[in-house]
């Protein structure tokens, strides 16, 4: 069976699939840290300069969102604009957390800078989403 | 806090793309070349979307 031309592309499908990638502490602490503390998944790892790059850049970002009365969003099953505006808040963890518990970004309708605060929240959540990729890809040893 | 649209382009344009430096390349060298890159890209796309607009706007 293996010798037949159905076998062999059979064996040469399954010899190219990647190995699955262990499940270590490392591997899950990390990007639940740096989820929670942008930047935190590079500081544990040793990674100081990136990480403070990275913890810098996002919550000088979410800090300024704030400043320029940008809206935080809420878990709402509204608009679909709603949602996306909440996932991409959501991505900056700690951050969205405290600025839920203390009841921050309102948002005010009435100024045009408000509107560019609410885009520099969720960028900020988003680009913390690609910081946990890339502190996860250092924990498992995909990147130096 | 009140900034003008070209201030908070510029300020966007910083921080994105120092998280794309440091993401998207291995090297210290590559990082800060791509993160140089990257914001000559965001604010060379303000001024073009800028006059895209003046021409639409004409």
């Amino acid at each position: 069976m293996a010798n037949s031309p159905l076998g062999k592309t059979k064996v040469a499908e399954t010899q190219k699939l990647p190995a699955a990638q262990p499940i270590t502490t490392m591997s899950v602490v990390v990007p639940a840290l740096a989820w929670l503390i942008p930047g935190a998944g590079h500081l544990i790892q040793k990674r100081w300069i990136r990480g403070l790059l990275l913890m810098g850049s996002i919550v000088s970002m979410f800090v300024l969102g704030l400043l320029m009365q940008g809206r935080i969003y809420p878990p709402n099953g509204g608009d679909i604009l709603d949602i996306l505006g909440f996932v991409g808040d959501l991505g900056a963890g700690g951050l969205y957390i405290m600025a839920r518990a203390m009841d921050w970004g309102h948002g005010a309708i009435a100024h045009a800078t408000a509107d560019y605060g609410t885009k520099f929240l969720i960028v900020a959540g988003l680009l913390n989403f690609i910081s946990v990729a890339d502190a996860y890809h250092i924990a498992i040893g995909k990147k130096p | 806090m009140s900034v003008s649209h070209f201030s908070a382009a510029l300020l966007f344009a910083l921080f994105a793309s120092i998280v794309f430096g440091i993401t998207q390349r291995n090297q210290p060298r590559e990082q800060i070349r791509y993160g140089l890159y990257c914001f000559a890209m965001f604010v060379g796309g303000v001024f073009v979307a800028g006059w895209v607009m003046w021409l639409l706007r004409r």
